[in-house]
């Protein structure tokens, strides 16, 4: 698949502000788990990594999206560290398959549904203490750091993004920080994109042959991603709602 | 009417025997918090879908119940009542230690209560929850405040109804904003209404005022001093007007929601088809909370018994949890429409009605909320010159003729 985001000058913007921000020394916010395991915590300077210029999004093709096929949320959960334990109601979930069925017509669907990257998050808004923030990109992602576990951004959410850590966490990815008692949604990936990449859930999709699922620049009118938005009907959801969100679909 | 003598609550072995019954269940909610904290959330009935559970209800509840409870300060110094002069201070100090009972149920409840310090150091000021946070340590400043003008020597009275009247006004706002909470939840149909707030203002009034009489009632009779049956009678009458006016917004709310397509389906669940919820809110809220003490207070004759008003302050106090119960559990299980005209399916539980069963650590947390209200009431009448010696209708208002109410 093209990857529209990889253009020279994003990286150099990428790069220079990863100069500035490990000079600053206080950018990179760190946690000791346990002894040699330290995690990077989304902190207001995971801002600087962002380019302002750029609102990253997908567009999901559901006619591409096979109702048994789970490869990116397996992608996902392999990248990120969360888990299936048996246990649907407490176990976080960043993505998952929702298989639709028209009420009126019986056509059936399969679609893969995670935080939707609002550009007015309503868990953003309600979120008592910022933890909960909009990169200048769109990412929206939380801050581990200053997260309290009110879980106010659930109840806020629209798309049943978001999941509680319930439980003790062992043995997580230090460019993805978690911890019990706080909570965590998609966060695009961002450790990817920040370095020039793709989210793991549209690589996976990639593999499978697929094709589901495309990452770029909304704000690139230049990019596949808005190319293709701009020649074919697709929907957000909960347009009612007004939250613009990044992740579009097509074909539902 | 004579001066009101005001006289600290003597340490009778009953009143001790009532801090250990206290203690013992502060001490249950303090192994709750240790074990909840230990393990994480996953010994709790709550899931991602109930995000807030039984906690939240208690919490909220005392919350609610706290503004409430100051009502009967705010009719004696705002709105010039002095019937009620003698019982504004317990009203200021009850109004105190059920705010910090909620409080410690709901930060106790956090992910990382241990991040309190985050909380209030660093504001979202579009967050409504961070707003709060001022108007709860606000109420504190200015019912403590309220408090000492109140116990003050020489305090003149302007000062004191300048003072209630600004506790009252921030008391209004404050249940505004516990009701925002949910009113401003856009993406939740069982939220998402502006009616939330007056719902809550109105919920506070009864809850808190139930919540009085019972505490009022168990303090003058430990302390063996008169209440007398015709303030009882006035205080259940009022207490059925404010629970009549909790049934209006509810009825009111709903008959809104039931009149747009769009809200059938929650409200079918509510009303009709939601099992528990249905059934906490028919019998639980309308007949238990609402239509039973309201025709018992204004019964011609069982309603002018004070034994009357104890019943309908219990009533009340059940229906106010029911209520509490549909609107914080049954909102959340009730699945986002995040596809309309679609029945949705997935591994996260999507379409599904949510379950929940609260487990005993949530309950004792809950209670312990209570308890740490009750203990700062006891701490405060034993300490201070709170109680009145004498409640009976002959002190109170000479002018009443008995078992009269105004």
């Amino acid at each position: 698949m093209k990857l529209p985001a990889l253009k020279t000058p994003a990286k150099d913007i990428t790069e220079i502000n990863r100069r500035e921000f490990l000079r600053s020394g206080a950018a990179v916010a760190t946690v000791a788990l346990a002894p040699g395991v330290t995690l990077m915590a989304f902190g207001g300077e995971a801002k600087a990594l962002a380019d302002p210029g750029k609102r990253w999004g997908l567009l999901i093709d559901v006619n591409k999206c096979a109702k048994d096929c789970t490869a990116c949320v397996t992608a996902c959960s392999d990248e990120h560290g969360w888990e299936d334990t048996g246990n649907p109601e407490t176990d976080p979930q960043w993505i998952r398959k929702v298989d639709l069925k028209d009420k009126d017509t019986g056509r059936e669907v399969s679609l893969p549904v995670m935080c939707q990257h609002c550009e007015n998050p309503p868990c953003v808004d309600v979120c008592p203490t910022g933890a909960s923030f909009i990169r200048p990109d769109g990412i929206v992602l939380v801050d581990k750091h200053t997260c309290i576990g009110c879980r106010y951004c659930m109840m806020a959410c629209p798309f049943k993004a978001r999941s509680f850590v319930h439980e003790e966490l062992e043995d997580q990815k230090s460019y993805s920080p978690r911890g019990k008692g706080t909570v965590e949604s998609c966060t695009l990936c961002v450790h990817r994109i920040d370095e020039g990449g793709t989210p793991a859930c549209v690589e996976a999709c990639g593999k499978t042959g697929n094709g589901a699922m495309l990452f770029g620049d909304l704000n690139d009118p230049e990019s596949e991603i808005s190319r293709r938005l701009a020649e074919y009907p697709s929907i957000t959801l909960r347009e009612d709602l007004r939250v613009n969100p990044g992740v579009h679909y097509s074909n539902i | 009417m004579a001066r009101t003598v005001y006289q600290e609550l003597k340490l009778t072995p009953q009143v001790w025997m009532l801090a250990l019954l206290v203690g013992a269940f502060i001490a249950g909610a303090a192994w709750s918090v240790l074990y909840i904290e230990h393990n994480g959330h996953i010994v709790t009935g709550m899931n991602n879908q109930i995000v807030w559970g039984l906690p939240h209800v208690f919490a909220i509840f005392l919350i609610v119940a706290a503004s409430g409870a100051l009502n009967v300060a705010s009719i004696a110094s705002v709105f010039g009542k002095t019937v009620y002069k003698p019982m504004a201070r317990l009203s200021g100090l009850l109004a105190v230690a059920l705010l910090a009972g909620g409080l410690a149920v709901l930060v106790l409840d956090l992910g990382r209560p241990d991040r309190l310090i985050v909380a209030m150091t660093e504001y979202n000021f579009r967050s409504i929850f961070a707003w709060n946070i001022y108007l709860y340590t606000g109420f504190f400043a200015i019912v403590g405040t309220y408090l000492f003008v109140q116990m003050a020597r020489g305090m003149p009275n302007k000062v004191i109804t300048g003072v209630g009247t600004a506790a009252f006004l921030w008391r209004l706002a404050l249940t505004t904003g516990t009701g925002s909470i949910f009113g401003w939840l856009v993406a939740r149909p069982g939220y998402d209404a502006a009616i939330m707030a007056p719902l809550f203002v109105a919920m506070s009034f009864s809850f808190g005022l139930a919540v009085f009489i019972l505490v009022l009632n168990a303090l003058f009779r430990i302390a063996g001093r008169p209440v007398g049956a015709g303030l009882m009678n006035r205080l259940g009458r009022l207490l059925g007007i404010f629970a009549a006016l909790v049934l209006y917004f509810t009825a009111v709310q709903h008959l809104t929601a039931l009149y747009a397509a769009e809200h059938g389906d929650i409200e079918r669940f509510f009303l009709r088809d939601g099992g528990i919820f249905t059934t906490l809110f028919w019998i639980g809220q309308v007949v238990v909370g609402g239509a039973l003490p309201i025709a018992l207070v204004f019964h011609p004759s069982v309603g002018r018994k004070p034994g009357t008003t104890l019943l309908a302050s219990v009533l009340v106090i059940l229906g106010g949890f029911a209520q509490l119960y549909v609107i914080v559990i049954g909102g959340q299980a009730f699945p986002l429409e995040i596809f309309p005209g679609y029945e949705a399916s997935s591994s996260f539980l999507d379409g599904q009605i949510a379950s929940y069963k609260p487990t005993l650590a949530e309950f004792a947390l809950g209670l312990g909320g209570i308890a740490v209200a009750m203990a700062i009431t006891g701490l405060g009448v034993v300490a201070l010159r709170i109680l009145p010696q004498d409640l009976s209708d002959e002190t109170i208002d000479p002018h009443a003729k008995p078992g009269e109410a105004a």
